[in-house]
């Protein structure tokens, strides 16, 4: 590496287009809204910098308190359902065939290629009234029903097939986050995986620990690294969601990304909506700062 | 006879193999049936009553569908571009020089990657309402107020991936094509750039796919009169759901595989060099 002094205008050429970028179009806007949330507002748009604490105080009723709960559980628990999806699937791509792995790999990541609007959309599809999930446990249900009515079990089935509430509820949206996230965790675990010395597992296995054990005792604990980014990967989406908790979700789902954008868009309420996106940001923050932490604990470990 | 299945050789236990049949059934039927009903002469998206192409047809002839269509792979393709070059050069500023406040910018551009869309969103949103950004530019400029916020999440993950391919740069090479008598740009032009042509692809990839999968940056900053193609089918989401809206993002789908595939196969034959 050379000090940028030597050669000042090249490094101004390389450095300066990006970081003008970013300070115009990521750092002013979002110190604008930082500085929103400490302002009040005058008139129908005017917003003054009065350097209040009212909006946080706001953002901190338990109104929000509780919307930031329940964003925060609906996040950890989909983060949860895509790491136990995914480990297993990261692993057996780590060690198929080599002919397969592209293959298998390039399957997880080809849905992310489709827009995240028309994924969501393509789950409504699967999950209302009349959907294909519902269809498809009807039609088990009448076929069961028709194998117990010889015997006369028939009344233990009820009337009719009720259709399940699949959608518009909270279960809807963390699958619709799992279904949207889902690669985002297969592909830093495999890639984890990938580099992992194969030898540790099998002297594991020949020193007599069972296949289970290895799994959790060796394999877990040098994935490590590739779990704890699938998890930033899959949770801080997760916890910013509004596509999907406003397509899939019901009147109780609403998260803590919804009340933002109503904040700003319709409700114009903006020092209201910059304090609890700024909450969210903090949050957000702290996840990477205990990243950050677990990071720097398994380094001093190894050492 | 078959050999025994080895004990790492996890591909070949049945309940893996039942296992990711049921992550990629998962992830597959809803596009799949999405496509499938894409077809269906059926108004109500629900049961299959005959095969058509009206939807298509429909689809096609829907004027404002096809604008915000077009807006949307050109935001694409501008943004592409313009995160590549962002992206590249800053990637190849931090790898070569040593400044200071290097740690600070390093953290700074990684942090698009990392913070929720909705965020960044709102702040671009309040950002251009006050600056008063010029509205009713001819076409494409009046989609400049996406493609800047689809630049600012797409460059960093260039940089990141430029950067990773420059680890393995012999920056020798550098030094003996100026021995040789070649300037500056030279030596960039001949030397550094083809080395660094593999990860400008990936991050090309890159870049054009969260273009495109993007809906929360979209939604946020293009205007009432700019259509793009998530937020007008998250309009007609929100009022019916007909089969049009399966054809369109059918039609979509497979811009977006062929546009991969494409980008795939150029990739490959570089692969092996440097």
């Amino acid at each position: 590496m050379e000090n940028w002094r030597r050669q000042p205008w090249v490094f101004a050429t390389f450095i300066g287009p990006g970081t003008l970028w970013l300070l115009l179009f990521f750092l002013l806007p979002l110190g604008w809204i930082w500085l929103f949330a400490v302002g009040e507002r005058e008139g129908p748009v005017d917003i003054v910098v009065t350097w209040t604490l009212e909006n946080y105080r706001e953002a901190l009723q338990p109104v929000y308190l509780q919307l930031f709960l329940k964003t925060f559980l609906i996040a950890l628990v989909s983060t949860a359902i895509c790491l136990v999806v995914a480990f297993p699937v990261a692993l057996a791509i780590c060690f198929a065939p080599e002919r397969y792995k592209n293959v298998l790999l390039l399957l997880v990541i080809l849905p992310f290629w489709t827009n995240m609007l028309i994924r969501t959309y393509a789950m409504i599809a699967m999950l209302r009234q009349n959907g294909f999930v519902n269809d498809g446990i009807g039609l088990l249900w009448t076929g069961l029903k028709y194998l117990l009515t010889p015997i006369g079990m028939d009344g233990l089935m009820g009337e009719r097939f009720a259709p399940l509430p699949l959608l518009y509820n909270n279960t809807a949206v963390v699958l619709g986050i799992v279904y949207v996230y889902l690669p985002f965790m297969v592909l830093p675990l495999y890639a984890n995986l990938e580099k992992l010395d194969r030898s540790l597992i099998e002297a594991s296995l020949d020193l007599g620990a069972s296949q289970v054990r290895t799994f959790f005792e060796i394999i877990v604990r040098l994935a490590r690294p590739g779990i704890v980014s699938g998890i930033i990967l899959v949770f801080i989406p997760a916890l910013g969601t509004f596509l999907i908790s406003d397509l899939l979700g019901g009147p109780d789902s609403q998260l803590i990304g919804n009340v933002v954008e109503r904040q700003f868009r319709a409700a114009n309420n903006l020092p209201l909506g910059a304090a609890l996106s700024f909450l969210l940001l903090y949050l957000t923050f702290l996840a990477l700062a205990l990243r950050a932490w677990f990071a720097a604990r398994a380094e001093k470990a190894d050492a | 006879m078959r050999n025994p299945i080895g004990p790492l050789e996890f591909t070949r236990r049945g309940w893996v193999r039942l296992w990711l049949l049921a992550v990629f059934v998962f992830l597959y039927a809803p596009i799949v049936i999405l496509i499938a009903f894409s077809f269906n002469q059926s108004r109500r998206n629900i049961v299959w009553t005959g095969f058509t192409t009206d939807w298509y047809g429909r689809a096609l002839n829907n004027a404002s569908l096809i604008e915000a269509f077009t807006n949307s792979i050109m935001i694409a393709l501008i943004s592409t571009v313009l995160s590549v070059i962002l992206g590249g050069l800053l990637a190849l500023g931090l790898y070569r020089f040593r400044f200071p406040g290097k740690p600070v910018l390093d953290g700074v551009a990684a942090l698009p990657i990392v913070i929720p869309e909705i965020c960044l969103g709102v702040a671009l949103l309040v950002f251009y309402a006050r600056v008063g950004w010029p509205v009713g530019l001819p076409w494409p400029l009046n989609l400049s107020q996406v493609i800047i916020g689809h630049v600012v999440f797409s460059f960093p993950f260039v940089a990141v991936v430029v950067r990773a391919r420059m680890e393995g740069f012999d920056r020798s090479l550098e030094e003996a094509s100026k021995d040789l008598g070649a300037s500056e740009w030279q030596t960039f032009w001949n030397v550094t750039l083809p080395y660094m042509k593999t990860g400008l692809i990936a991050g090309a990839l890159l870049a054009m796919t969260l273009s495109l999968d993007d809906f929360v940056i979209t939604f946020f900053t293009s205007g009432p009169e700019t259509i793009t193609f998530p937020v007008k089918i998250y309009s007609m989401v929100r009022q019916s759901v007909t089969p049009e809206v399966n054809a369109a993002s059918t039609i979509l789908i497979l811009f977006t595989v062929l546009l991969t595939v494409i980008a795939l196969k150029f990739q490959k034959p570089s692969e092996g060099v440097g």
